[in-house]
């Protein structure tokens, strides 16, 4: 994985002066066109066969999350437990992508789907403000991926960004994806901060020429979490990436994705904007919780033929 | 001058649901027309209004509104409930005459007949909102047990009910299987008289306007038979009562067994010619009730036989 830029955008990186012209020369949105776009994709009627093959490949998408203050390392086990056979009664069921869980959660969590495929994301750097020194958020990586997380879900310093030290938020950037090594590296810009369409579309380039692995909306602490608006953007920036760089980067949702309905319209809109490329955990992935549940109770409606609830699925 | 005739502004009967009033989500509608004792000539004038044709998909919307429901009015004080309630009443006393010429358009009976059968109604509806904190005294208590403890009996709560309205009864029978459910602090999809479903539809705004919170009742109208199946199967229903079953007893078992599957109660349906002025007793409020029974040690504790 290249620490570096990659050769297209070195001039771009030079100084802040030449990343804010690079940036700012970036098309503007249309936030009309956008937005219409992004519904319409939304009115999509997926059924039967399309929507069990849609509804397992979301579940094998999910980053199971649990991100709280009041976590416990049995709170950690359960999810891990749930990650790795989500419906008991169904072993057909595909397993999630992922857990993610905060950096002193890691070890426990690890033990917890060992022995499975499923991951281990951890997020860090101070999240999910950001607010603290280099050192600090550096520390705070190298102890997840000591602990054994496959996954590093940074924050962005968005104070920076906004007021645009864009160099600054590059530099951390790379830094942080030195310090996670081996670990993918998904950076979040909190959409929901960045007050603009145009801003994200910046923040999305800046990550990915700083080496993400995967671009992410949101810490989903804040109001708007991920949209239907906000991750079509995101795709498109990884889509033009590709074409530009041949470098394939990841689009994770998160928060606020909590019906399987939502999740149907997000995976229409990576079909038809990044490609049938990103229909894989590898490339897309829901950051979500209780998304979970409704998946199942959508798929044992499909097998069973009658509408399921809330007692039949794990409460987390 | 030529006066202009005044356009009469007929009314989009709509599904209540989870206190909002949405159409079908199928965007189907059926005629409902006069019953035909009451209509004179064939046709048009038989027509009275459009009713939503609700699918399976409004009632598993509809199930959702009623359990996000359910937690708080069964966690009101029961005192709260009948206040609520008694409200209701105050509200359908104010659209009385609304309800009198619906009644008599849907069941083919005369004004005065059907202001009778409004006024029952709602005094039926007083009678249940006095009982919310009552049953429990009546059906729940001290339990004498051989042994030190104190062995107490409370009513709870069944849950989320599927209530199959009274097919001929569009008012009177329709309020008659409503409140004791919701008294006692169940949540209720309730399935409106396939044939006479405006009073249903417009008790609904009744409850809007009233205090009960949104969700506590939600009201589909359609065909029974195509709503009442996937309700019947529905494992987050926890009782189902078949009332308007009646005159279908293949349908009333195809019910059943559905229901059976994740053992809801069930209470199957009478007679079709019930006389719903009677009065109805308790059988209806303890239909939806669950028992629960708490043992606690009571007596001496130590040597100097002191309680606490």
């Amino acid at each position: 994985m290249p620490t570096a830029p990659a050769p297209a955008f070195a001039d771009a990186v030079a100084s802040d002066r030449s990343l804010r012209r690079f940036l700012h020369g970036l098309p503007g949105v249309d936030t009309v066109g956008l937005e219409a776009r992004a519904a319409s994709l939304g009115t999509r009627s997926i059924k039967t066969t399309a929507k069990a093959y849609a509804i397992d490949l979301a579940i094998s998408m999910i980053d199971l999350t649990t991100l709280e203050g009041a976590d416990t390392a049995g709170k950690v086990r359960a999810l891990g437990a749930k990650a790795v056979h989500p419906d008991p009664t169904d072993r057909t069921t595909p397993r999630t992508a992922a857990v993610c869980v905060y950096p002193d959660m890691v070890a426990t969590a690890k033990e917890a789907v060992a022995g499975s495929d499923v991951k281990v994301a951890s997020v860090a750097t101070a999240f999910p403000a950001g607010r603290a020194a280099l050192e600090v958020k550096l520390g705070d990586v190298r102890e997840a991926v000591a602990a054994g997380a496959d996954e590093i879900d940074m924050v962005i310093d968005r104070g920076a960004f906004l007021a645009g030290h864009y160099l600054k938020v590059y530099e951390e950037i790379v830094a942080v994806k030195e310090a996670s090594g081996a670990a993918r590296l998904k950076v979040i810009f909190e959409t929901g901060e960045l007050s603009t369409y145009d801003n994200i579309r910046r923040a999305s380039w800046l990550g990915m020429m700083a080496g993400a692995d995967f671009i992410k909306t949101s810490t989903g602490k804040v109001g708007v979490n991920a949209t239907p608006a906000n991750t079509l953007l995101m795709l498109e920036a990884v889509r033009d990436f590709r074409t530009q760089t041949g470098i394939q980067i990841g689009v994770k949702p998160a928060g606020g994705i909590r019906s399987t309905k939502d999740a149907l319209k997000f995976l229409v809109l990576v079909n038809e904007t990044a490609g049938s490329d990103w229909l894989d955990n590898h490339w897309f992935r829901f950051g979500a919780s209780s998304l979970l549940n409704d998946l199942l109770m959508q798929r044992q409606k499909l097998s069973t033929g009658r509408y399921s609830g809330p007692d039949y699925v794990t409460v987390d | 001058m030529s006066t202009v005739e005044r356009l009469t502004v007929f009314k989009t009967y709509k599904l209540y649901v989870g206190g909002k009033f949405p159409r079908s989500e199928s965007g189907r509608v059926y005629e409902v027309k006069k019953a035909t004792s009451a209509a004179g000539a064939a046709g048009k004038a038989n027509w009275l209004a459009n009713a939503p044709l609700s699918s399976r998909k409004d009632a598993r919307d509809a199930v959702v509104a009623a359990r996000k429901a359910q937690a708080g009015w069964a966690g009101a004080t029961a005192y709260n409930r009948g206040q609520v309630l008694y409200r209701v009443a105050e509200m359908l006393e104010g659209r009385r005459d609304q309800f009198v010429r619906e009644v008599a358009d849907a069941e083919g009976i005369s004004k005065s007949k059907a202001a009778a059968q409004v006024d029952a109604a709602i005094d039926r509806w007083v009678w249940y909102a006095g009982w919310t904190d009552k049953i429990a005294q009546v059906v729940g208590g001290a339990n004498p047990v051989a042994g030190p403890y104190f062995n107490l009996s409370t009513p709870e709560p069944t849950g989320v009910v599927a209530v199959l309205a009274p097919q001929k009864s569009s008012f009177l029978g329709l309020v008659s299987v409503i409140a004791p459910v919701i008294a006692t602090g169940n949540t209720a999809v309730v399935i409106a008289s396939e044939e006479r479903p405006l009073p249903a539809l417009s008790l609904g705004e009744v409850l809007a306007t009233s205090d009960v919170p949104g969700g506590v009742v939600n009201i589909l109208s359609g065909r029974t038979s195509e709503i009442a199946t996937p309700l019947a199967a529905h494992q987050d229903v926890n009782a189902i009562d078949l009332t308007g079953a009646d005159g279908d007893a293949d349908l009333a078992r195809d019910l059943e067994i559905a229901a059976a599957d994740n053992l809801k109660r069930v209470r199957r349906p009478q007679a079709v010619d019930t006389d719903w002025t009677t009065d109805p007793g308790t059988d209806r409020l303890t239909s939806f009730l669950e028992t629960k029974t708490v043992w606690h040690p009571t007596g001496s504790l130590g040597a100097t036989g002191s309680a606490y």
